[in-house]
């Protein structure tokens, strides 16, 4: 059987090449259907329908960016009207320091949120992705560099309920995909 | 080839006109797009890169002289002196800025209005918009006189006990462009990650390897990460959007909120973004079309199509920026206000009368040429007249800045403007600053998003070749 990686360590998963997007799709609605879990699909661009063929819901990252926001906002709110209205209240062309001072505060007020929004979708999207991360076990496997270039790839973990390297291994066979190995980890 | 020119062939006229040029031509294949712009990057370096970098790299270091020279002698050096405060340095400040409108308008606004033809240039226009923002920050900082006291911009408690004045537009200025550069070195870094793990995945040696593998951060582009990286992407590009309106409006207002004639007009932040969209573009055009003669290949992703699209929101926001300039002539005459009418008829008269002509031929009259066709797909053409607004923006914010500072309400207040040796090289020393960046980049990066153009293949589409139902 082909397996990449330190035989004496534990046994990452089985993963398969396929040849492309459409295949890789209604391989991931076959895999879907199955009824595993941990599993995922590899590709050198995102996929247009991915994730209802992998029966994912939407990612969470949007809620998290509005928290991000907010917070942003709300320290533009007290950034301003901390120093303006309570610790140095400066008076400028007899304008007020006071809440009608408000409008004044706008810009400030929208490209804090915008800034902290841009640091909660970025940091948020790593740290949900798991990354930086320096190896992973696909690594180990000289056929998986090509995934940045042209090729696809399932790979199904060891963690999965389901997993039994014998019928993961037959079921990716029959899914069409190629050149079937089982990954360890380091 | 000969199946889809059937098919094309069985169509009705009306049915034609819907079917889009391809995105990319010669039927490229991922792979290929994969080795020829990694190769740009892992091929041995060309003469032609050593050449520029011969001129460039002395320019920069020009323009750093002329900062050093300044810091050390004084703000005095430059020629900015009563009553003309803001001169070049915030000529120049607005006149960068605005060059990186157009890489934002690109990645972003053309992203959520699903244009999918900006595949092919995003990266290179986002790389642009920051070396511009780095150009641009040079000013204002400077500017301020003491470069060591320049912290006190920022909100920090310090000894003095002293605070900002949030209600000062250069105060929201200060948080509108660092909010701007931040942003668009997270957008930029983020549409990198995939591409630099093409490289890691490509390159032999060892140190490269390292590189490119830390920058990557560990991507594996399994679509459980794809997933929020897509909606990481849609958010950034919908953040940037009003971002990217907000930073020259509150450029805009800087001079708008004061109550200098000229200056005190609320047609300022449209006029401004268009404007500021209309010379980036032409600053894209100006970068892009030299890479892609260099690199030949590049004709097949960057194509005439691209091109021709991008001269014709040139030809747009020229069209809109010129409106605008009649629209101040018309309300300085209409408004009655004689401070108002003075400032006009001085600048298109007084003495900067060829500053206010260059910027109305450059900016409004050079890119009508634009609506032919011919004019739109000639690449040297193209080239020629895309000088002209860059050289017309300049001259706009020169107008708009230093004429209307010339004379404003008493005679004796007023007076000419020159500029020292030292602001003619350090603005010199800033394009020296701004290619010396890009250059770097084209060496580094992958000069074009390698991921979303091979989203935009056809074979892209997971039911490519299935029956349509």
């Amino acid at each position: 059987m082909n397996s990449i990686g330190d035989k004496s360590a534990p046994v990452f998963g089985v993963a398969a090449e396929f040849s492309c997007a459409r295949d890789l799709y209604h391989a991931a609605e076959k895999i879907r259907d199955a009824g595993f879990r941990r599993w995922d699909v590899f590709s050198p661009f995102p996929i247009h329908g991915m994730d209802e063929a992998m029966g994912m819901r939407r990612s969470l990252l949007g809620k998290i960016v509005f928290i991000g926001g907010l917070s942003g906002f709300l320290m533009a709110v007290v950034l301003q009207f901390g120093p303006s209205s309570v610790l140095y209240p400066l008076v400028v062309a007899g304008k007020p320091t006071n809440l009608f001072t408000v409008p004044a505060f706008f810009p400030i007020m929208f490209e804090m949120t915008i800034l902290f929004s841009a640091f909660t979708a970025v940091f948020g999207m790593l740290i949900m992705n798991g990354l930086p991360r320096l190896n992973h076990a696909l690594f180990n496997w000289d056929r998986f560099k090509k995934v940045t270039e042209d090729k696809f790839f399932v790979a199904i973990e060891s963690g999965d309920p389901k997993f039994s390297e014998r019928a993961v291994r037959d079921l990716l066979e029959s899914l069409g995909g190629t050149n079937i190995t089982t990954i360890h980890g380091d | 080839m000969s199946e889809a020119t059937a098919t094309i062939e069985k169509l009705s006229d009306e049915e034609k006109q819907v079917i889009r040029p391809p995105l990319v031509l010669n039927k490229r294949t991922m792979g290929w797009i994969s080795s020829y712009i990694s190769s740009i990057v892992e091929d041995k370096t060309p003469t032609w890169w050593w050449v520029s970098m011969g001129i460039t790299v002395p320019l920069t270091l020009l323009c750093l002289a002329c900062l050093a020279y300044l810091i050390a002698t004084g703000v005095g050096v430059w020629g900015n002196n009563h009553p003309v405060g803001w001169a070049w340095d915030i000529t120049n400040f607005v006149f960068w800025i605005g060059i990186g409108h157009a890489g934002t308008l690109i990645s972003a606004i053309l992203f959520l209005t699903r244009q999918r033809w900006r595949t092919s240039i995003n990266r290179a226009a986002e790389a642009m918009t920051l070396f511009a923002v780095v150009c641009a920050g040079i000013y204002p900082a400077l500017h301020v006189g003491r470069v060591w006291m320049a912290w006190f911009l920022a909100p920090v408690p310090n000894a003095n006990g002293i605070w900002q004045n949030f209600r000062s537009p250069l105060l929201w200025d200060v948080f509108a462009v660092s909010t701007y550069f931040t942003v668009s070195v997270l957008f930029w870094y983020t549409g990198l990650i995939p591409d630099l793990a093409t490289i890691r995945d490509r390159c032999t040696s060892k140190i490269k390897k390292f590189a490119y593998g830390v920058m990557a951060l560990g991507w594996r582009g399994g679509n459980r990460q794809w997933r929020h990286y897509e909606k990481a992407y849609l958010i950034l590009a919908g953040l940037s959007t009003p971002l990217v309106l907000s930073v020259h409006s509150v450029v805009s207002f800087d001079f708008a909120t004061s109550v200098i004639p000229g200056w005190h007009t609320t047609i300022f932040p449209p006029y401004f973004v268009a404007g500021a969209i209309f010379g980036g573009f032409a600053m894209v055009l100006t970068i892009m079309i030299p890479a892609c003669a260099i690199y030949k290949p590049l004709h097949d992703l960057v194509t005439i199509n691209h091109v021709d699209k991008m001269c014709k929101i040139i030809l747009l926001t020229g069209s809109i920026v010129g409106y605008a300039y009649l629209m101040e002539l018309f309300i300085a005459w209409y408004s009655g206000n004689p401070f108002e009418r003075a400032a006009f008829w001085y600048r298109a008269f007084g003495p900067y009368w060829w500053a206010y002509a260059a910027m109305m031929f450059c900016n409004v009259i050079a890119p009508q040429m634009f609506w032919f066709k011919f004019f739109r797909t000639n690449l040297l053409w193209v080239w020629i007249i895309v000088q002209f607004p860059n050289m017309g923006m300049w001259f706009e914010r020169f107008v708009i800045i230093a004429t209307t500072l010339t004379r404003d309400f008493t005679p004796s207040a007023w007076g000419m403007f020159h500029p020292s040796w030292v602001d003619v090289c350090t603005f010199l020393g800033t394009f020296g600053l701004f290619t010396t960046l890009f250059l770097l980049f084209i060496r580094f990066l992958p000069m074009i998003c390698m991921f979303e153009v091979k989203a935009v293949l056809p074979e892209a589409d997971p039911h490519h070749g299935e029956a349509h139902h």
